[in-house]
């Protein structure tokens, strides 16, 4: 018969794809050393920084420093925000700044610069943070100069480099018990910070160091300030003190703000500046986890997502996981023969999840689908076309939106704001689709698609987040192959469907 | 909720038909797109079967534009029963009985008083998509009244009962009759709650009730006994549901029979995706009547009507269970 022999023709092709997939990811693996376990989840931090002045009335010019390319980070956003501000990020200068403008300001002013950065081993940049200009010290006076030449001369002797110059008078500033040199600059200069004061020690001996600015990360943490560092230029190479810093904080990574003992923040037009900072941390498996040495290799046969900028990989990782979602759709409505509400939403309500946090945004969807219901049966007696009711039915779930984001915000739940993120044209969709549902087949059948929908859209969120699922299909193109190939056979199975085994249950019941 | 289930290989002994296996393999093998609109639009339905000679309820006159409406009135001027239907509703929606007059008004199936506005609003609505699927607008028709059988005088509350022919390959192979309810509102959809009688395919005679998916012995509005119903001129019933298959052009359908107290069976409407909840009612499964057919020799499939019904009963005479 014709059917056979097209069957057959079926799984050869299934085959095919699956052979061509599985031999991708082979390949993969072993030519590119791509493990096959997902590793450690990437650390990325969410940094504000706030700046608060008092304006005096004429125009306004705030410079704040950002913070310059440096090894171990990436950044991957930077965003000012500052109602009738002109906001400007220069990277020109001698070192990068945001610079905000205005006209006229008076009283009170709040400006927000947030950078997103990424712990990460591939470079944001390999450049290396370029020494300050030498500046020329004024000469100390007496009898501070006699006691930073004896110092100088005693550190200079046991030391073979500017780091380990450096290192030498750090020990000697800051030791519990400073010798009779040590006390009298300290003593001397008792406004000035460790870090100051042994940068113009150093630069008595043309040594380049400078005061560099960094940021403690610490997650959770509000109105942090910056701490001030020694960095000491040696040839190429830029040496880190940390100073001043308790044991734990000693153990933080931190990310350079200002790094060439420049301010941090120029004010003018204002009085009473200041900046603090706060932080969030943040993980996140969908940037790269590969070895830069595995990724350099690789071509464009090898249809790497790590060759594309690091938003657009973002972007592309989301449409990677949607064959992931199809292929449980799948599962459920051919093998499980779970009822949904129109085929795929239940996917597009998992990507929203995946934005929201399961809970946070279940709970959000229930309420904005269940008070569109509300309004859409209040509606159904005027008896409008459909696309002017959908239409109707949007406007009214962003109406019902903006109610619950300001409603949670001003009861300080910050959870609520993550409501927007579902997306909105689904919601009105699946409000128009119940609430006809509710009408032709009663409250039932919406319970049964809309909790199978439910049901069907976690499982795919759970799929989708899941750690060794992402690390596969963000690695492995040949994934995608095996899951078509999988959703082709199931495209084909013409056996029972998990729940027809209880319906047709009835047929052996006396 | 009951849980239980039984296991697949005992569904596949009884020779269950499975939503996945009907969708595969008789449905997009059988029933090509292009056949579609034919069946899913009721007066092209009617259109059809009328140029093949198959009898169906009489069409009064269709309404096309919001200014049809006006005619309306006249149209229905010199009848007493008729009914409106949208050509692409679904699942018996958008349709509107009326059994007979009250002076200027009109008394619907289920008993109530209507009056000319609300019928006009009604066809109004029609026109403007509100029962079509994804509410496209839509074409209203208005037909003979189906005056039904006496003897289903107490079987069905607010609705005709009608037949459900399944006919696969030109050949009927399962039927059962339907029964509306007060919990399926009039309606004959087995799932929203209405009674289905499997028919035996060799005389016509009942072979169980069953509502939501459990067995019945008597209807549940009306009291009125179902293990004992047998049809009347069921050849007919068979040989109108063959021909509906040769007209449409597809391998599986399901036609709605309906028979009528003067006329005899007339077809309703046809399916192009008929429902498994036949094979409950007859306590039997398709697939073993399916294979009936495939063995059939080629000779056979060309054969006229009445003889395609010939060799259905006499093949399925002694597979059919007995009486419950």
């Amino acid at each position: 018969m014709s059917a056979q022999r097209s069957r057959l023709g079926l799984y050869a092709l299934v085959g095919v794809i699956f052979v061509l997939g599985l031999g991708h990811t082979v390949y993969r693996h072993l030519y590119f050393d791509v493990p096959l376990i997902p590793g450690q989840p990437n650390v990325l931090w969410n940094i504000e920084a706030r700046v608060e002045f008092f304006a005096a009335g004429e125009e306004v010019e705030v410079v704040l420093a950002r913070p310059p390319p440096q090894p171990g980070f990436t950044r991957l956003s930077e965003t000012g925000a500052s109602v009738g501000y002109g906001l400007g990020l220069e990277d020109k200068g001698p070192y990068p700044v945001a610079v905000w403008t205005k006209r006229r300001a008076q009283g009170l002013q709040q400006l927000y610069f947030r950078i997103q950065v990424m712990r990460s081993h591939l470079p944001w940049s390999q450049r290396y943070i370029a020494p300050p200009p030498p500046s020329r010290p004024e000469p100390m006076e007496e009898p501070f100069a006699t006691a930073a030449e004896a110092l100088l001369d005693e550190a200079y002797a046991r030391s073979a480099d500017s780091a380990s110059m450096a290192r030498q008078l750090i020990d000697a500033l800051s030791n519990t018990n400073p010798d009779q040199n040590a006390r009298l600059l300290l003593d001397g200069f008792p406004n000035v910070t460790l870090a100051e004061l042994i940068v113009r020690l150093l630069q008595l001996r043309d040594v380049p160091a400078a005061t560099i600015q960094i940021l403690l990360l610490e997650d959770g943490r509000r109105r942090q300030t910056l701490r001030p560092f020694l960095s000491v230029w040696s040839d190429d190479e830029q040496t880190i003190f940390p100073l001043g810093l308790n044991e734990e904080e000693a153990t933080l990574p931190y990310l350079i703000w200002q790094a060439t003992g420049g301010s941090v923040l120029d004010l003018a037009g204002g009085s009473r500046s200041r900046v603090t900072f706060s932080m969030v941390r943040a993980e996140n498996r969908s940037f790269g986890t590969l070895p830069l040495s595995s990724s350099a290799r690789q071509g464009w046969w090898d249809f790497s997502i790590y060759s594309l900028p690091v938003a657009e990989q973002t972007l592309f990782k989301t449409i990677l996981l949607l064959p992931i979602g199809a292929l449980i759709v799948c599962v459920l409505r051919i093998l499980v023969g779970i009822r949904t509400s129109g085929t795929f939403m239940p996917v597009l309500i998992a990507l929203a999840l995946i934005q929201t946090q399961l809970l946070t945004g279940l709970a959000g969807f229930l309420l904005v689908v269940s008070a569109g219901l509300l309004i859409r049966g209040l509606m159904s007696r005027l008896h409008l076309l459909l696309v002017a009711r959908i239409s109707v039915v949007i406007i009214v779930v962003i109406g019902i939106i903006a109610f619950f984001t300001v409603f949670s915000f001003q009861m300080g739940l910050f959870e609520g704001l993550k409501i927007t993120l579902f997306p909105l044209i689904i919601l009105a969709w699946t409000v128009e689709r119940m609430s006809v549902l509710w009408e032709e087949e009663g409250a039932r059948e919406v319970m049964i698609q809309g909790g199978g929908s439910l049901v069907t859209a976690v499982l795919a969120y759970l799929a989708m987040t899941n750690a060794w699922v992402q690390h596969w299909t963000f690695n492995y193109m040949g994934v995608q192959l095996i899951v078509l190939a999988l959703v082709m056979l199931i495209g084909n199975y013409n056996g029972y469907r998990l729940t027809e085994l209880r319906r047709f249950r009835a047929m052996f019941e006396k | 909720m009951n849980w239980r289930m039984v296991s697949p290989g005992r569904l596949r002994e009884a020779g269950i038909l499975g939503m996945n296996h009907r969708n595969v393999d008789l449905i997009s093998r059988l029933n090509p797109r292009r056949l579609y609109p034919l069946v899913d639009n009721k007066l092209k339905t009617k259109i059809a079967l009328a140029a093949a000679g198959i009898a169906a309820p009489r069409l009064i006159g269709t309404l096309r534009t919001q200014h049809d409406i006006a005619d309306f009135a006249d149209l229905v001027g010199p009848l007493d029963g008729f009914a409106i239907k949208p050509a692409r509703g679904s699942g018996g929606k958008g349709i509107l009985v009326i059994v007979r007059r009250r002076g200027d008004n009109f008394i619907r199936a289920s008993g109530t008083e209507v009056d000319l506005d609300t019928l006009e609003f009604h066809v109004s609505n029609i026109l403007s998509g509100l029962f079509s699927l994804g509410g496209t607008p839509d074409v209203a028709f208005v037909e003979d009244l189906v005056r039904p059988d006496p003897l289903f005088r107490d079987l069905s509350v607010e609705g005709v009962p009608d037949i459900r022919v399944i006919v696969y390959r030109g050949f009927p192979i399962m039927a059962m009759l339907r029964l509306a309810t007060r919990a399926s509102a009039g309606k004959a959809n087995l799932h929203q709650g209405a009674v289905g009688v499997g028919l035996r395919m060799a005389d016509g005679q009942a072979i169980r009730a069953v509502q939501f998916s459990k067995n019945l012995e008597s209807h549940p509005d009306s009291g009125a006994p179902l293990k004992c119903i047998a049809i009347p001129e069921w050849d007919r019933i068979l040989t109108l549901a063959t021909r509906c298959a040769d007209v449409t052009g597809l391998g599986y359908l399901g036609a709605d029979i309906v028979l009528d107290r003067q006329r005899g069976p007339l077809v309703l409407e046809l399916n192009a995706r008929p429902g498994l909840a036949i094979q409950m009612t007859n306590r039997a499964g398709m697939l073993p009547r399916i294979a009936a057919i495939d063995a059939l020799d080629a000779a056979d499939f060309r054969r006229p009507p009445e003889q395609r019904t010939e060799i259905v009963r006499r093949l399925f005479s002694a597979s059919a269970p007995p009486h419950v």
